[in-house]
């Protein structure tokens, strides 16, 4: 590091595999819709991207209600991914982000690898998609077995099926659970079997307990925890996967609710962030957290974005090296 | 912070209290918020934060706009009436003057107005009654005629019962244990009230199963209904697709909708009042058989 910047010096593009963006910033899947209704506090086209909620093949209802329950920093969601499905998103969502200049990362999500690869065909192949992310990772699911982020041979199934049919140049992250024995495993098998990058990490499996009724609060029974309670684990999980998987972008999210919080992702081994949860209690939070984390890496002198990334990481090393 | 958007459409202000006071079992709270005023309309709601930028209560709190007051001498003022049943709303009930709240509205779609100068019955259940007097106000200016009918379990959880006698041209009050008005439920005199005054609007806001039940009364009268929900939200935008129902579309075609963007607002006869918390058979995308 090196003595402080001015805010408005700071480089804070990032590049993950082949897409390259204005910011580190965006925001999460099934935190922000497809961007529509956060336009009305901020425009998404600041944003380093917009990372949809997850497309289905076909429409979806969800779950039955109640589909959230807020817990200490946190909270439970079991929305069973409700949307209208591929035709809808690209015949209404896709070209209103693209008309608003922002740079979607589009979410995807299936049942079988028939569903991804069909997904992977159409969104992937599909102009100003900035990035395909894939869901392996959503434990709303009826069967928990179904899962694929938790083996690691069938979430690199998955991978290898949408890397083989998205267009060359769209990059291909995987989204994983932290729900596993060990996330490296899962990392290296989605890695080897073709993803360009991570997004780490998905919601903890949770419950909770009505003690009104003595039954679990939510309809769907289990949820999954999100926002500053999840934080450290999501930290912990980038940390561990970019010592293990050194080069490979990572995307961390879990709890991001202030530029000082992105910051210790981006020092953790995250070249960008997303930013969820924290948009429901400020639906500005994104655009906030990118100005933020601009002053935070000034401050501390970071000229780049790629100056911060491993920064933690990395001078634990070199610490280890110079006692060695 | 204050984030500014284009006129029309929900605003995020950081707003501060004016005042807060005890109405019975209730908290009616006035907050000094600006811009909030000019774009509201009877039904609309606001999303407040609580436990200020550190909070460990992260979802927002949705309350029905009771009234408004665009900017004069103080900021333009938004009030709510609500009962601290949790951590979050005894937060809000314990606020003092010039304590600051994160404000998020308007946000919702408003009741629907008749355009003809028709009889109205505004209904309300507990607090729920305190979007009715803006909306009886607008529908006056109007020239419709405006009945009101409130009910709560007892007097204490009646809200607006004095004011309803300014608001409207006659006032019907219940509670269910007799301590004021008739004793038993809105429903019980709205059948009489709805035939006396040939009612052709019904407008209700208060628990579900109230407004289940005047939907029914009013359709029965054949009148038309419109209900303000109350659903769980965490955000209130339309972002986190928690607060949805079973509500059926101009095709016929049930969807789970949002309450905090397509209603709160919603025709009572589209509601699929007895499917609440469940996505019924043959809902736009349900599970076919064997499940997602």
């Amino acid at each position: 590091m090196s003595p402080a910047l001015l805010p408005d010096d700071v480089d804070l593009t990032t590049v993950l595999a082949d897409a390259h963006l204005e910011n580190p910033v965006m925001t999460a899947s099934g935190c922000a819709a497809s961007g529509q209704e956060l336009q009305q506090f901020f425009d998404v086209a600041e944003l380093g991207a917009v990372v949809t909620k997850s497309i289905l093949r076909d429409p979806r209802s969800g779950r039955a209600t109640p589909r959230m329950v807020e817990t200490p920093s946190g909270m439970l969601n079991s929305i069973g991914l409700q949307g209208p499905g591929i035709n809808a998103f690209l015949a209404r969502d896709l070209p209103w982000l693209l008309q608003h200049d922002a740079r979607p990362i589009v979410s995807i999500a299936g049942s079988s690898l028939g569903e991804y690869a069909e997904l992977a065909r159409r969104v992937g192949n599909t102009p100003g998609v900035a990035a395909i992310e894939v869901n392996i990772s959503c434990p709303n699911v009826e069967d928990r077995g179904l899962v694929f982020a938790c083996d690691p041979v069938q979430a690199g199934r998955v991978l290898s099926v949408v890397r083989r049919d998205t267009a060359r140049g769209v990059p291909v992250f995987a989204k994983l659970s932290p729900d596993v024995t060990s996330i490296v495993d899962i990392a290296r098998s989605v890695v080897e079997a073709g993803a360009d990058g991570l997004v780490l990490i998905n919601t903890l499996l949770g419950l909770s307990v009505d003690l009104a009724t003595m039954r679990p609060t939510l309809a769907g029974v289990t949820g999954g925890l999100s926002g500053p309670a999840v934080r450290p684990v999501a930290v912990r999980a980038v940390w561990q996967v970019a010592n293990a998987l050194p080069g490979i972008p990572l995307i961390g999210v879990g709890g991001i609710r202030t530029g000082a919080d992105a910051l210790e992702f981006l020092v953790a081994g995250a070249s960008a962030v997303q930013v969820g949860t924290a948009i429901f209690n400020d639906p500005g939070a994104p655009i906030r957290v990118l100005r933020e984390l601009r002053t935070e890496l000034a401050s501390r002198g970071f000229a780049r974005v790629s100056s911060a990334v491993g920064f933690a990481n990395r001078s634990a090393a070199d610490v280890a090296a110079a006692a060695g | 912070m204050t984030v500014r958007a284009p006129a029309r459409g929900p605003i995020q202000v950081d707003g501060e209290v004016f005042s807060n006071k005890r109405v019975g079992a209730y908290a009616h709270l006035v907050l000094v918020a600006d811009g909030i005023a000019e774009r509201t309309r009877p039904g609309h709601f606001v999303a407040l934060s609580v436990g200020g930028p550190t909070s460990a209560r992260l979802l927002r709190r949705a309350f029905s706009i009771y009234r408004v007051r665009p900017a004069g001498i103080y900021g333009g003022t938004v009030e709510i009436v609500f009962a601290a049943t949790g951590p979050g709303t005894q937060w809000l009930a314990e606020r003092r003057a010039h304590d600051p709240v994160n404000v998020v509205g308007p946000l919702g779609r408003p009741f629907a107005l008749p355009k003809e100068p028709v009889g109205c019955a505004l209904v309300g259940g507990g607090y729920g009654s305190a979007p009715l007097f803006g909306l009886a106000a607008r529908l006056r200016e109007r020239g419709c005629g405006v009945h009101m009918v409130l009910g709560a379990a007892t007097e204490s959880r009646l809200f607006g019962a004095l004011e309803a006698k300014r608001a409207a041209q006659s006032v019907t009050v219940t509670t269910e244990d007799g301590s004021v008005g008739i004793r038993g439920r809105v429903t019980d005199p709205l059948p009489s009230l709805l035939a006396r005054h040939s009612i052709e609007v019904v407008y209700s806001c208060g628990p579900m199963g109230m407004l289940a039940a005047v939907t029914r009364v009013a359709t029965q009268h054949g009148a038309w209904s419109q209900t303000a929900v109350e659903e769980s939200m965490a955000c209130g935008i339309g972002v986190c697709m928690t607060c949805v129902l079973p509500v059926v579309g101009d095709d016929g075609v049930t969807k789970m909708v949002r309450a905090c963007v397509e209603g709160p607002v919603f025709a009572g006869d589209k509601v699929r009042w007895e499917a609440v918390g469940t996505v019924p058979a043959g809902t736009f995308g349900a599970p076919a058989a064997g499940g997602h």
